[in-house]
């Protein structure tokens, strides 16, 4: 029997082909899910911190106290709610209703005419993020109010010896959408390449229409291709779509060239198509595979892949274990694609490391299924 | 209720826990999945950015950018320096992200600091990574300055802000993520086993054998509610003696309102999930239906990031989501020792959530019975 023939091959697929084109749920998946994603992505998920709520209590009414107050209230970092206790603003960031609270305490005033005033912050915890912006940011109004104060008692302020200069490439205006959602098109080639393949082909195991395919004089090189060159058909039609979006709706530069973004993306579908199909041979079930796609693909593609948490902010084990999620190569240099250029020598590297996941998934599927079959 | 309505809720009940249970695969799927993510999420999902591999060109190579260097190196969150010797290095180090920031002195630095002139530490970051490249770059800001402030004894500006944390004194990331994850893993496995629930009956034709049965709806509905609930509180259950004994984080609040809420959240999710499942035809159709309502429950939650960036209509349609209003509950219950009326706050939106998703299931479903 011949591994390779061609007419053979034509004709699954086809069949194949067909057999996608004719399931609404996976062109309703390839099509819909990228805007759907993008939109969630660009627009819920936003790092760039609004205005804080904040309480100010007033334990004095000195004149300082009262332009310290004045200058919360213009922050346009804060929303201020005064008081003139803490205990009911201490209520208040128990429920949430204020993020942190501003103490302007009793003798704030006089201890300003002898410049040793200092304020309170009291932030809340339970959000770390926040809790650390409120605390900067209530000190910096409060720094550019007393060197205000500094400056019109005509004393002149003494300059800082070393200043910092700091520039963004790449990025300059700190736009997280800009990040977002080139990462976005990463979870989106994930969900089809993996779980949306593991999924379908699990179905085909459980109802046994596999192993009626296994019956015919089909090679194993010839079912597992067009098994999955549809579906890679469908990855890169998406991928087409998310980078369409992201430049037109989104505002996302697109600073690379187009045969880079597409090699980038035919790299990964390799491993993440050869994730998919090992799932299904290997479970044939559909929960327990959909369950494991979940586990091993997508969740690691949103925690793990660097899309929303820096890899290297993680401890030891669990950096090790990115080195194992094939996302993790994709996102530098989607993200790369987007915002920088084509970095070849940051590309070539990591495109050989998807390939080579791709290589080990498809060995393993060809084993499994062969084991499975005999 | 009769005898045999009892016996009846009772044999749809220990059929549907079978359907769920039977298969040693679908079992070890229910329960080993979510402590991994426990595990490992927990610990991966930090917005913290630490052991930073810093870039340094140093044309002046004096005494105060070795100082400033030092002090750069001695910093925490620094992990590694890199020493580049031309503009091209640099450039080629922020490219190829082997840093995500350099930090530049030019010839002059050390002079002009002994000249009392401004001297300048140019920083360039990564600006791929923007969020991190913030955050490094107050990191560098207050090592900078810290340098000056040695150089130059008196404080520039008077006074200064004494910083108290409430609730997680030391800031510490995981105090945040480990609540959450009871939210979030809790509604992926919820939101799993119950989304199959129907639409697998269906699929393997089941479903009409149920229709001729003498099963009333509330009692097929009460047999699918059934498993999904166990689970959820069981999976809470080992979260909630996990996480403060083993993880560290303080569980403050009452333990009574803890699984008060926590059954009000699992109702709410079974509904929803149920609403999927009844509106799937096959179980592909009922897993993308509960992946396609999963992910935006999880981002609109306030986990991923915080609520209040979000923009004002985003704002509105969070307030249907349960996810929302159980994180701001469990967040409290654990740090916060959030009191029963802050509780009820947000417990009467979950209460309200899921009595419509309920309803609007056993509506559905009496109507694809009939």
């Amino acid at each position: 029997m011949r591994v390779f023939n061609s007419r053979r091959f034509v004709a699954m697929l086809s069949k194949e082909s067909l057999q996608i084109l004719r399931d609404p749920a996976s062109l309703l998946i390839a099509f819909a899910l990228p805007p759907f994603l993008l939109f969630l992505f660009g627009y819920a998920v936003n790092l760039d911190t609004a205005r804080t709520r904040i309480g100010l209590a007033m334990l004095d009414n000195s004149d300082a106290a009262l332009s310290l107050e004045s200058a919360y209230r213009s922050s346009r970092w804060f929303d201020v709610q005064t008081s003139n206790s803490v205990a009911p603003l201490k209520t208040d960031l128990v429920a949430g209703r204020v993020r942190g609270i501003v103490v302007i305490p009793q003798d704030f005033g006089r201890l300003t005419a002898s410049d040793a005033a200092s304020i309170e912050v009291i932030t809340d915890g339970s959000l770390p993020n926040t809790a650390s912006f409120v605390a900067a940011y209530a000190e910096g109004v409060r720094q550019t109010w007393a060197a205000g104060q500094v400056a019109e008692k005509g004393r002149p302020l003494a300059a800082a010896p070393i200043e910092t200069d700091a520039r963004y490439w790449f990025n300059p205006e700190l736009t997280s959408r800009f990040f977002l959602v080139p990462g976005s098109m990463a979870i989106v080639l994930t969900i089809i390449g993996t779980l949306l393949t593991a999924l379908v082909i699990a179905r085909e195991w459980e109802r046994g229409t596999m192993e009626a395919l296994m019956a015919t004089p089909l090679s194993m090189v010839e079912f597992i291709a067009t098994k999955v060159i549809p579906y890679f058909l469908l990855g890169l039609a998406s991928a087409f779509i998310c980078t369409v979006l992201a430049v037109t709706v989104f505002g996302v530069p697109f600073r690379g060239s187009a045969p880079a973004l597409l090699l980038i993306v035919s790299a990964f579908l390799v491993p993440a198509l050869g994730q998919g199909l090992f799932i299904s041979a290997a479970t044939k079930n559909q929960f327990v595979a959909s369950q494991i796609a979940l586990l091993t693909a997508f969740l690691p593609a949103l925690l793990l892949s660097g899309f929303l948490y820096e890899i290297s902010s993680m401890p030891g084990w669990v950096q090790i274990l990115t080195y194992a999620v094939p996302v993790r190569y994709l996102m530098p240099l989607l993200q790369s694609v987007f915002l920088a250029g084509d970095i070849w020598p940051l590309f070539l590297p990591n495109i050989l490391a998807m390939l080579g996941f791709g290589l080990v998934f498809f060995l393993a599927t060809s084993r499994v299924t062969r084991r499975r079959i005999a | 209720m009769n005898t045999s309505s009892r016996l009846r809720l009772k044999a749809m009940i220990v059929k549907e826990l079978w359907a769920v249970l039977r298969d040693p695969r679908a079992r070890i799927t229910l329960i080993v999945p979510p402590l991994l993510q426990l595990f490992l999420f927990g610990f991966a999902s930090t917005l913290e950015v630490k052991n930073i591999t810093l870039g340094i060109y140093d044309q002046d190579r004096g005494a105060r950018s070795r100082e400033v260097i030092d002090a750069a190196a001695g910093s925490p969150n620094v992990r590694h320096l890199v020493r580049l010797d031309s503009p091209q290095a640099v450039a080629r180090a922020i490219d190829n992200r082997e840093v995500i920031a350099v930090m530049s002195f030019d010839a002059n630095f050390s002079r002009d600091v002994a000249a009392h002139r401004p001297a300048q530490v140019q920083l360039v970051f990564d600006g791929r990574r923007s969020n991190a490249a913030q955050i490094v770059n107050g990191y560098l800001g207050q090592i900078v300055a810290g340098v000056g402030a040695g150089i130059l004894a008196s404080p520039q500006i008077p006074g200064g802000s004494i910083v108290t944390n409430w609730f997680n004194p030391n800031l510490d990331y995981l105090w945040f993520t480990m609540p959450a994850l009871i939210v979030t893993i809790a509604a992926l496995s919820v939101l799993s086993v119950t989304s199959q629930s129907v639409a697998r009956e269906r699929e393997l034709g089941t479903f009409d054998q149920l229709l001729v049965s003498p099963l009333r709806t509330y009692e097929i509905l009460a047999g699918k509610v059934t498993p999904a609930l166990l689970l959820g509180t069981f999976n809470a259950t080992i979260y909630l003696l996990l996480i403060p004994n083993v993880f560290g984080v303080p569980f403050t609040g009452s333990i009574l309102i803890f699984y008060l809420a926590l059954f009000v959240y699992l109702i709410a999710l079974i509904g929803i999930g149920l609403l999927v499942s009844i509106l799937a035809r096959t179980q592909q159709q009922a897993f993308l239906g509960m992946f396609l309502t999963t992910i935006p429950l999880i981002i609109l939650s306030g986990y991923a990031a915080p609520i209040d960036n979000m923009p004002g209509w985003l704002q509105v349609i969070a307030q249907a989501n349960p996810l929302a209003h159980f994180l701001v509950i469990i967040e409290g219950l654990f740090l916060k020792s959030m009191p029963l009326g802050d509780v009820l706050a947000n417990l009467w939106p979950l209460l309200v959530i899921a009595a419509v998703a309920l309803t609007s299931a056993a509506l559905l479903f009496r109507s694809k019975l009939e």
